[in-house]
């Protein structure tokens, strides 16, 4: 048994001060880190319930996304014609042939033009997205130049709220209906008719191809087979996977910027943990010689003083967390980068953001406590005593 | 008597600025279990080093150093902190309690480096805080003690572990008379009614009076030894 908790516990409160100023740099940092951590979780939750399971979105191979994406005629007639597409309430295929398209918007207030994604859907389109729901006025129909907005685009973009036109292409649009789609990537887009849109925007060929599987588990044949096809150069995805990988890049470099950020940041953390040590160490020179004079070791001592730093890291770690579990409260509103696209997502924590954060705490109360504690071991017995 | 501290020409120099300054000449020495000694001397004469090499804090440069039968010269560093955690207890002039635990918690700090169970350390502790009248105090920290009760915590610590002999460097130093005598009746009372082998150093001679046998330190020699009369017959 090594040198009793108590001693390490009491020793940080009765510091109060010092260790709070400590802990509260630390929780800056872990602060900062856990932000950004949450800032890419939020963005990959957004982007994965974007999909559904039970949903392929074909789109043409290497693409990547959408809007890269060209699928013609006769091949999205190929794939809509496959046995395994399931068959929706009144029979009809539950398939949508799309296109997507990028158009730069002026924002109400400010003006500042943003990208907003212009999605053309078949009429099967809107029930292939359950957790799509119309909100107010009704749905586009089909062969009109009728659209429904996102909630968050109609409050942000002239033009776009019910009941009002707006110009995308050669056409004019009426806003007809406002649809949520909760924390979903389809909460910033913009619907309309997909033969209408292509016309409008001198398209002749579809971004995508989406279907249900009657059966979710036959999706690796149908893959197989639609990528061997050679009358298709196209690739099969789970809805999922595909919007999975659309946050790759975005949340990748979110993660690295905020490593990159935290670890600068944290070396002052780490000077000012090491500072405190130093102090401790220096204060209680006289009470290291007595615990050594009393048989414990100096591996002891080494343990006791790295505790400690470990524990006051461990409550800058905590605060941090409670800091940035604040911010869950907060949207932003960003462009991804890989679609070019607005997008609207919130900070989220998680469990792998508090283990993150708490690591990185530990790391630097250990950083900042590994030297201080290895010259409290190195005191010799009789100097240290002779400091009382 | 069996002799419980053993040292032949034991010799301890201090390098100070590329000097070698003689500490410790040829001291040969030899206590008794139960002895109550006394080392004094001027200050800078070696008496605490002596002190600090018959506790095992420090390291002769050459000579035999026996206490309870173990060459401890010959211990490497762990074995030696194990051995003084179970052979001896320590009396400071300025009592080094830890002032983030309380009187009992000090008390029971060297038992968490035995075997003995929680249980057990609570009964060694008690019993410890009873011998030295602070029972009642046993939740005090040591700031709300006086200088006279912090140091009986400190020597119900050094007591608590049982130990082979007890080591003091100046106990009375920072005392006023009145505690400082109270001290001393209690260290007196260890050695004849528990027969504790007691090693103090003091400048007190008040102190040095309570102590069978005072030795003479000057200039890092031995040079006299004056032996009292024990009276526990008459106790």
């Amino acid at each position: 048994m090594g040198i009793p908790y108590s001693y390490i516990v009491r020793n940080l409160w009765v510091r109060k001060i010092t260790t709070l100023l400590t802990a509260g740099g630390m929780a800056l940092v872990v602060f900062v880190f856990a932000a950004v951590l949450m800032l890419s979780e939020g963005l990959k939750k957004t982007l994965v319930a974007t999909g559904s399971p039970e949903n392929v979105v074909i789109i043409r191979r290497s693409a990547e996304t959408e809007v890269q994406s060209s699928v013609y005629r006769d091949q999205a007639s190929l794939v809509a014609s496959i046995p395994e597409i399931a068959n929706g309430p009144g029979g009809a295929r539950m398939v949508s042939r799309e296109v997507l398209v990028l158009m730069v918007l002026p924002k109400r207030g400010t003006g500042s033009p943003s990208n907003v994604t212009i999605r053309g859907l078949s009429e099967m389109g809107p029930a292939l997205r359950p957790q799509v729901r119309l909100v107010e006025g009704r749905m586009f129909r089909p062969g009109t130049s009728e659209i429904i907005a996102g909630t968050k685009i109609a409050e942000g973009f002239q033009g776009a709220g019910l009941g009002e036109t707006i110009k995308l292409g050669i056409q004019e649009w009426k806003v007809v209906g406002l649809f949520d789609a909760g924390k979903t990537g389809f909460a910033s887009e913009i619907w309309g008719d997909a033969d209408q849109m292509m016309q409008a925007f001198r398209r002749d060929s579809y971004s995508s191809v989406i279907f249900r599987l009657s059966d979710p588990g036959s999706f690796a044949r149908v893959k197989e087979r639609l990528e061997d096809d050679r009358r298709l150069t196209v690739e099969a995805e789970r809805e999922p996977q595909f919007y999975a990988r659309q946050s790759e890049l975005m949340a990748n470099f979110l993660n690295v910027l905020g490593t990159i950020l935290s670890t600068i940041f944290s070396i002052g953390a780490i000077i000012g943990a090491m500072i405190t040590m130093y102090a401790a160490v220096a204060n209680r020179t006289a009470e290291i010689g007595t615990l050594r004079a009393l048989g414990f070791r100096r591996h002891d001592i080494l343990t006791a003083f790295l505790a400690e730093s470990l524990l006051l890291s461990l409550l800058g770690g905590a605060l941090g967390l409670v800091m940035a579990s604040f911010m869950q409260a907060f949207t932003v509103s960003t462009m991804n980068w890989q679609t070019f696209a607005e997008l609207a997502f919130s900070f989220t924590m998680n469990a792998g953001v508090v283990v993150q954060g708490l690591l990185f705490a530990l790391i630097m109360g250990l950083a900042g406590g590994f030297l201080p504690a290895v010259r409290a071991a190195r005191l010799d017995i009789v100097d240290a005593l002779r400091a009382s | 008597m069996t002799a419980v501290v053993e040292i032949e020409h034991l010799s301890k120099a201090y390098q100070r600025g590329g000097q070698v300054v003689p500490v410790l000449q040829d001291i040969t020495l030899t206590l008794q279990t139960g002895d109550f000694v006394a080392l004094m001397g001027p200050s800078g004469s070696g008496k605490s080093t002596l002190l600090n090499l018959i506790a095992g804090i420090d390291a002769p440069d050459s000579g035999l150093l026996r206490v309870a039968g173990v060459d401890i010269t010959g211990l490497r560093e762990s074995e030696l902190a194990q051995w003084r955690a179970e052979h001896v207890g320590f009396i400071f002039q300025f009592y080094n309690l830890m002032p983030v635990l309380t009187a009992y918690e000090n008390v029971e700090l060297p038992l968490t480096l035995t075997h003995l169970s929680r249980r057990q350390r609570c009964e060694h502790a008690r019993l410890a805080l009873d011998l030295v009248n602070l029972s009642d105090r046993a939740d005090h920290y040591p700031s709300q003690l006086s200088g006279g009760q912090q140091q009986r915590v400190a020597i119900a610590r050094a007591l608590v572990t049982d130990p082979t002999i007890i080591v003091a460097d100046e106990p009375t130093g920072d005392l006023d008379r009145v505690s400082a005598r109270e001290i001393l009746d209690l260290l007196e009372s260890l050695n004849d009614s528990l027969r504790r082998t007691i090693i103090m150093v003091t400048h007190d001679q008040a102190a040095a009076e309570c102590a069978h046998i005072v030795r003479h330190l000057e200039k890092g020699v031995l040079t006299d030894k004056i032996e009292y009369p024990r009276e526990r017959a008459q106790a």
